[in-house]
């Protein structure tokens, strides 16, 4: 009874084998993940995996972390997370139809989001059209996200606590690029779905567009019917940099259900500018994107909501060490440190004429090592001021965080 | 050569980021430095409790999604009582419609507290024509369960109803109605069905579950089985809020340390204090109390230093809004506790709002504001040298 099971076995496992795709057929291009095109490349500036002449490429980037961290002499003690799981694919469907798409798994399986999932025509380098699951162009952080990409292990407070990077929505759009000389134009100019009155209504007691994330509805339906205009100019010169000017605006509470009218209808605007070069000589990295906030607010509601938010952050890196380590052949240790600020309430107090408060001030100063541009080690200390609404002492939080990101 | 530096170098910065953990992060202000935190001596089955009431009190935010209004004053109780201490003017509430003894005439008109605030969508309360009204803003939290662990008999014992010693200081309890739902203490003293009130600004509260039902109500318009009467609905609605919930932040609320004072052994605090006393401020401001036996032992048998001795004091007429609340006449207020007096600031946004509305913005300026019974005291202030007057202030301040 036992020889034809093992026959069976040694049958299915050498059958597996053949079955295999071998491995010299897998290409991998060797991307420097650290060289930033335009922004709104980014999705597309990715490694990806090719099997032969398949015309699906895979890909991927995994962050985990430690971290201990305290405020004002509490520590959640020492904690180890798995920050992210992103899995991409992509295709070429034919010569000018491509398609791509990334999933991800934020803190394990807490949460499951398609981020991007679209379809690209090209009928010319000035005329693109985009249509599915796309990253609205607010700023440069939301489209150019990608853990390895960065020498912090947080992403930007402005961009996720004020703007909802990652922030996806189901939509049509076009997009295109002119290249003249030294210089890249584009523009990008999407409909899509869009926020909804969480942003004024939700735990954070501030106004706080990232609540909308949390409506999954938002890929299927509108909340309102009124679609969230999102567009973006940039250009770079080869020599200079690149500089971006976004906007992102649309209707975001329900104004009327049934016919009925609710309410009057409420918009809020975000404007974004972002900017990024490499220093000549120096090396050094700049990288810094800056947003306003602007939503309209029943004057009724309570002022802890702010009709006005700013915020950003600049990155700079030094590359220090730029040579062969241990190995690895394009080995770079950088230097690195994060500014950053977020003020969520823009305003006075109707009943004292005093300034609303609720800010903080972050400094990251962090070391990272990229045995490869794909993958970084980082090593970030991290230090917050943070102020209440009403402007009493700050409240100070701050530790070291070690991490590793790569794509795969 | 350069390898082993890198690696040695990376090697020491994990060693130093990861030994020392401890010296990395903020250190925690100094217990006198803030109000929040719980009594010393709790069991940790009470430090559970504490912890979810805290996490209720200053966690919770209420939405229309969890039952916020539709209209109300504040959003979550911390939004009130940042850091447990005294609130901003920004979240002042309105009591409106009693101006007698008789009771409130407008509690079919939304009295007797004004929700001035909205969810989108819904239109805020106005004071109804006619009513009279008073501004509160919101006291303090510290030290509340030393508050509620006194005996009725301490406080009729410093009532002097009719000045008996003729010192110009009259102080009398409020005689309030109690919900049902309130737990009458062990030697409560009732007169004509009536009890004795020891919170709020005019002593109309019973006790800290009353305070804590009608806060969720009132200021934030959510319905427990406490208080179940929607405020905006005028009628009976589904409880949004757990009996659980209530009974941890009540719980939260009866354990908060009492504030410690700073500056103790200074020798102006020191005389100051003495100052305080000789311009009769103490009569009204008992610098010393004790508690009874308490179902929590924390609390049991402890002497305190509240500096208030919870009656009704006629202010005059400056401090008179021509409101009231229970049994208290209009320019009559429950004195307020000194104690955190100089932390106020840092729950304020840096800038003093004192008195019950906020009015005064130092010190000095509510010692002067007061009247009727306080006028002695305040007149012997005035006259006080320069030095005298700053050696109290700086006492005030140590509180």
């Amino acid at each position: 009874m036992k020889k034809p099971i093992t026959l069976l076995l040694v049958i299915l496992l050498v059958k597996t084998g053949f079955a295999q795709i071998d491995p010299d057929l897998l290409r991998s291009p060797d991307r420097d993940s650290t060289r930033i095109k335009l922004n709104m490349d980014a999705v597309y500036d990715r490694p990806f995996l090719q099997a032969a002449k398949l015309p699906v490429a895979l890909g991927g980037y995994a962050e985990a972390n430690y971290q201990y961290l305290g405020t004002d002499g509490i520590t959640e003690g020492h904690q180890f997370q798995m920050r992210r799981l992103t899995l991409f694919v992509s295709s070429s469907i034919a010569k000018r139809i491509k398609f791509l798409s990334e999933l991800e798994f934020e803190d394990g399986t807490k949460e499951i989001n398609i981020e991007f999932a679209s379809v690209d025509f090209e009928f010319n380098p000035l005329l693109n059209l985009r249509g599915g699951i796309v990253m609205n162009p607010i700023g440069a952080f939301n489209q150019n996200h990608d853990g390895p990409k960065w020498e912090f292990v947080d992403r930007p407070i402005s961009a996720t606590q004020m703007l909802p990077a990652t922030w996806s929505n189901v939509g049509f759009g076009v997009f295109g690029k002119k290249y003249l000389k030294n210089w890249v134009y584009a523009y990008e100019a999407y409909l899509t779905n869009g926020f909804d009155e969480t942003i004024i209504s939700n735990s954070e007691n501030r106004t706080f567009l990232p609540a909308s994330k949390a409506n999954r509805d938002r890929f299927e339906e509108s909340f309102n019917g009124a679609p969230l205009l999102t567009g973006k100019v940039a250009l770079r010169n080869t020599k200079i940099g690149e500089l971006g000017l976004s906007y992102m605006g649309g209707i975001y509470n329900k104004f009327q259900d049934d016919g009925l009218i609710l309410d009057d209808k409420r918009r809020l605007n975000v404007f974004a500018i972002d900017f990024n070069t490499v220093l000549p000589k120096i090396n050094t990295f700049i990288n810094a994107e800056w947003a306003w906030v602007n939503v309209d607010i029943p004057e009724t509601y309570t002022e802890q909501f702010g009709t006005k938010q700013q915020g950003g952050f600049i990155d700079l890196v030094q590359p220090i060490i730029k040579k062969p380590l241990f190995g690895f052949e394009r080995a770079v240790l950088n230097a690195a440190i994060r500014l950053e600020y977020v003020d969520w309430n823009k305003g006075i107090f109707s009943s004292t004429g005093g300034n609303i408060s609720d800010h903080i001030y972050s400094v990251v100063p962090a070391l990272s090592f990229r045995p490869t541009p794909q993958t970084v080690i980082r090593l970030n200390y991290r230090y917050n001021w943070q102020t209440d609404l009403l402007g009493n002492p700050a409240a100070k939080l701050a530790g070291f965080q070690f991490g590793v990101s790569t794509y795969f | 050569m350069q390898n082993k530096f890198i690696v040695l170098s990376l090697i020491a910065c994990l060693i130093i980021a990861g030994t020392s953990c401890e010296k990395t992060i903020p250190g925690a202000p100094e217990d006198d430095q803030i109000l929040d935190g719980p009594i010393e001596g709790l069991t940790p089955e009470q430090n559970r409790i504490f912890l979810n009431g805290d996490v209720a009190f200053n966690g919770d935010v209420f939405s229309a999604a969890n039952g916020l209004g539709p209209m109300f004053v504040a959003n979550s109780c911390g939004s009130c009582h940042a850091g447990d201490g005294k609130g901003h003017p920004f979240t002042t509430l309105t009591r409106f419609g009693q101006s007698d003894t008789l009771g409130n005439k407008f509690l079919m008109q939304g009295g007797p507290q004004l929700q001035n605030r909205a969810i989108p969508g819904y239109q805020p309360e106005k004071i109804p024509a006619g009513a009279t009204f008073s501004n509160f803003t919101p006291p303090a939290n510290t030290g509340l369960g030393f508050f509620e662990a006194i005996s009725d008999a301490t406080i009729m014992a410093m009532a002097d109803v009719n000045d008996a010693n003729g010192d110009g200081i009259s102080g009398r309890p409020n005689w309030i109605t109690i919900p049902q739902y309130s737990e009458l203490r062990p030697g409560t003293i009732v007169r004509n069905g009536k009890y004795i009130g020891r919170f709020g600004k005019k002593a109309a509260v019973y006790d800290l579950l009353q305070q804590t039902a009608n806060a969720y109500n009132q200021d934030m318009g959510i319905t427990s089985t406490y208080e179940h009467f929607s405020t905006y609905k005028n009628q009976d609605i589904e409880p949004e809020i757990s009996n659980q919930k209530v009974l941890d932040v009540v719980f939260y609320l009866k354990t908060l340390k009492a504030p410690v004072q700073r500056d103790q052994n200074n020798p102006d605090v020191i005389s100051g204090k003495q100052v305080f006393l000789n311009i009769s401020c103490g009569k009204c401001h008992t610098p010393q109390l004790q508690t009874e036996p308490s179902s929590i032992a924390a609390l049991s048998n402890k002497t305190f230093a509240p500096y208030t001795d919870f009656l009704l004091h006629d202010l005059g007429p400056a401090l008179d809004d021509k409101y009231t609340e229970g049994t208290a006449l209009t320019p009559e207020w429950r004195t307020p506790a000194l104690w955190g007096l100089g932390l106020s600031k840092n729950s304020q946004g840096g800038e003093y709002h004192l008195l019950h509305d906020g009015r005064a913005k130092s010190i000095e300026q509510a010692v002067l504001m007061h009247g009727g019974e306080a006028e002695q005291s305040k007149n012997k202030f005035q006259q006080l040298p320069s030095s005298e007057k700053t050696k109290l202030l700086k006492f005030l301040e140590s509180l």
